[in-house]
């Protein structure tokens, strides 16, 4: 226990500077935008007709404070922190006054369902294929299965994207191709709008999986074929231990540990969000909320988002990865 | 070097097939410093052509010519993947050699830094830069910024090899017959890891021109220089799909595949040539 309690230090130290590394390094670089929220919300505020000067300056004012943009650098860096401390990032500018963290709270669902399901479909498909693949390396169908994967594997998310986008959204239109569910449903627990989402989050899944199995399915059967070489493995076949349990218990289960670390990884990134999927099905996540905020010049929204999505990530793959002891005991001897 | 090249073309059909791939793109690549007209020129052409004889790709709404555009576009893009590649290539080499040879401290210090630098997820980062930036994110700015997000990985993979060479018998010999750090690291542990280099540039082209692509679609680069990401964005911000010009769209397409295809055969079949176990199996052993 004492190995796995140095363990968990230690990794905690880590998530400790990946944070304060990511945080000071998004506010570096907002601090040299040459976008000044205060200065857009006021010529915002003052295109709806004829402001006195005087409520213009305590305006000012106020939304200095509210984006905690006075004072030196070192006095805004700590402002800062307080603020994502706090997980308060001002209002958005695009949607004012409407508090950023709530905004991304209400993105943060979908984005989370739809790569969560979607890495772990990729993950389960890609090696459960690798895994027969490599045990039946001399096998024809298989063979096939792998040029097929494989050459999926490097085409960059847009393009399968865009590729579904076409078959079923012009050729064959059977999928809805644009938002998160039909927006004449009332959000809740109905089937109807079940249905709708999962109709809605098909053909971004689908675009991610596709992408996603390649690699799984790669490491898998390079993990099984030479798994299947060892010692343990031939004297069970000689034994006459059933290809079957040979395949499961003696291959598979030793090739799993490997691709569990990886997928522990990937789901961490969930919280990056998928900006091109999301962007191309219109899908109402974090990554369409980030580019939605660079089009509309949302200073607080983009950074509130870069930030949200540093930290959530830190934190998913620090949460994950001490979980791991339970899966490898190596880790808990130290 | 002939030797290996002639091996892998004659044993590896991956590798066959993938350089076919890649000579085919370069050929466009040469072709585009033969273009007729300059490749940032609108209607130069009759718009909405269909493919032909004529005009072998079709052209566009914009009036270009849509082999030109792409044998432009594709030189930009792969002229970016390289800057990026190179660029990383140095900084991973250095940071990884010099972190395993040293070893102890700084070592750990070096990796430190390197997985929290891995750890920072990209996109948000970069599209908060793009952000900021706004018209001063031309691609050299572009490429410099995901040139220092994009070597942690193979830092670690090339310290990793560097480790273990630094207790080996010759590393010994080099140091005590007075050679310096630097002649040791580029003379005698450089080649060992050249391999690895090899396989993770390939890696990081693909990496970086997705990148790329990814922020000219989004329309976050600078949209009149050609790019394959470019194109693709002009295609959609003129619904090119639903006005029927779908060659406007399937030209980059297609072409961006088969580059990407091209270079992950090319890395795959190095990577299995690097590795002996898989090269005996090929053989037939």
């Amino acid at each position: 226990m004492n190995g796995f309690l140095i363990y968990v230090a230690k990794r905690f130290g880590q998530l400790v500077f990946v944070v304060v590394t990511g945080v000071t390094l998004a506010f570096l670089i907002a601090h040299f935008s040459p976008v000044d929220p205060v200065e857009q919300t006021l010529s915002l505020v003052t295109s709806f007709g004829a402001t006195d000067p005087r409520s213009v300056e305590i305006l000012r004012q106020s939304l200095r404070e509210l984006y905690g943009t006075e004072g030196s650098l070192i006095e805004q860096y700590f402002l800062f922190w307080g603020r994502v401390l706090r997980g308060d990032f001002g209002p958005s500018l695009s949607a004012f006054p409407t508090p950023v963290m709530t905004i991304i709270g209400r993105a943060l669902p979908w984005t989370i369902g739809l790569l969560t399901l979607a890495t772990l479909i990729a993950w389960v498909v890609g090696n459960t294929l690798g895994a027969i693949a490599g045990y039946f390396r001399n096998s024809r169908a298989m063979k096939v299965v792998g040029l097929f994967v494989m050459a999926l594997q490097p085409i960059p998310t847009y393009i399968s994207g865009l590729t579904l986008l076409i078959i079923f959204g012009f050729l064959w239109p059977v999928l809805p191709i644009s938002g998160g569910a039909q927006l004449n449903l009332e959000p809740g627990m109905t089937w109807a709008y079940i249905s709708s989402v999962i109709q809605y989050g098909t053909l971004p899944a689908l675009t991610l999986v596709l992408v996603g199995i390649g690699g799984w399915f790669i490491s898998m059967r390079s993990l099984v074929s030479n798994i299947v070489t060892d010692d343990h493995v031939v004297y069970a076949e000689l034994g006459g231990v059933p290809s079957r349990t040979v395949f499961s218990q003696y291959v598979a289960r030793n090739a799993m540990l490997p691709q569990v670390t990886g997928l522990a990884l990937s789901l961490g990134n969930v919280f990056g969000g998928a900006v091109i999927v999301e962007f191309i099905f219109n899908y109402p996540g974090i990554g369409k909320l980030m580019v939605a905020g660079i089009y509309a010049g949302d200073y607080s929204l983009v950074l509130g988002v870069t930030t949200f999505s540093v930290i959530a990530v830190a934190v998913a793959v620090f949460l994950i990865d001490i979980t791991y002891p339970l899966i490898d005991p190596r880790v808990k001897l130290g | 070097m002939f030797k290996v090249l002639r091996d892998l073309l004659r044993y590896n059909r991956e590798f066959l097939f993938g350089s076919l791939l890649i000579a085919i793109i370069l050929a466009v690549v040469v072709a585009s410093y033969f273009a007729p007209y300059d490749e940032m020129m609108t209607y130069a052409v009759i718009p909405d052509m269909p493919p032909g004889s004529e005009y072998w790709l079709g052209t566009n709404s914009r009036g270009q010519d849509m082999f030109w555009q792409l044998a432009a576009s594709m030189r930009n893009t792969l002229i970016f993947g390289i800057v990026v590649a190179l660029i990383s290539r140095v900084i991973a080499i250095a940071v990884g050699l010099i972190s395993g040879y040293v070893g102890g401290k700084t070592d750990q210090a070096i990796m430190a830094f390197n997985d929290t630098l891995g750890a920072l997820p990209n996109i948000p980062i970069l599209l908060l830069l793009v952000f900021v930036l706004r018209d001063q994110m031309t691609w050299p700015v572009l490429a410099l910024t995901a040139a220092l997000l994009g070597w942690t990985h193979d830092s670690r993979l090339i310290r990793s090899v560097a480790l273990s060479l630094r207790t080996r018998e010759f590393t010994r010999h080099a140091a005590f017959s007075g050679m310096r750090t630097t002649q040791i690291l580029l003379r005698e542990h450089l080649p060992y890891v050249m391999p690895i280099v090899f396989f993770t540039t390939m890696n990081n082209l693909i990496w970086a021109i997705g990148l790329e692509v990814t922020l000219s679609i989004l329309g976050f680069s600078d949209i009149n220089r050609p790019t394959i990401g470019g194109m693709i964005y002009w295609a959609n911000a003129h619904s090119a799909m639903v006005a029927g010009i779908w060659w406007w769209i399937a030209v980059p397409m297609v072409a961006v595949v088969m580059l990407f295809i091209g270079l992950f055969l090319l890395a795959m079949s190095v990577n299995e040539y690097i590795d002996p176990r898989s090269r005996l199996a090929r053989m037939g052993a």
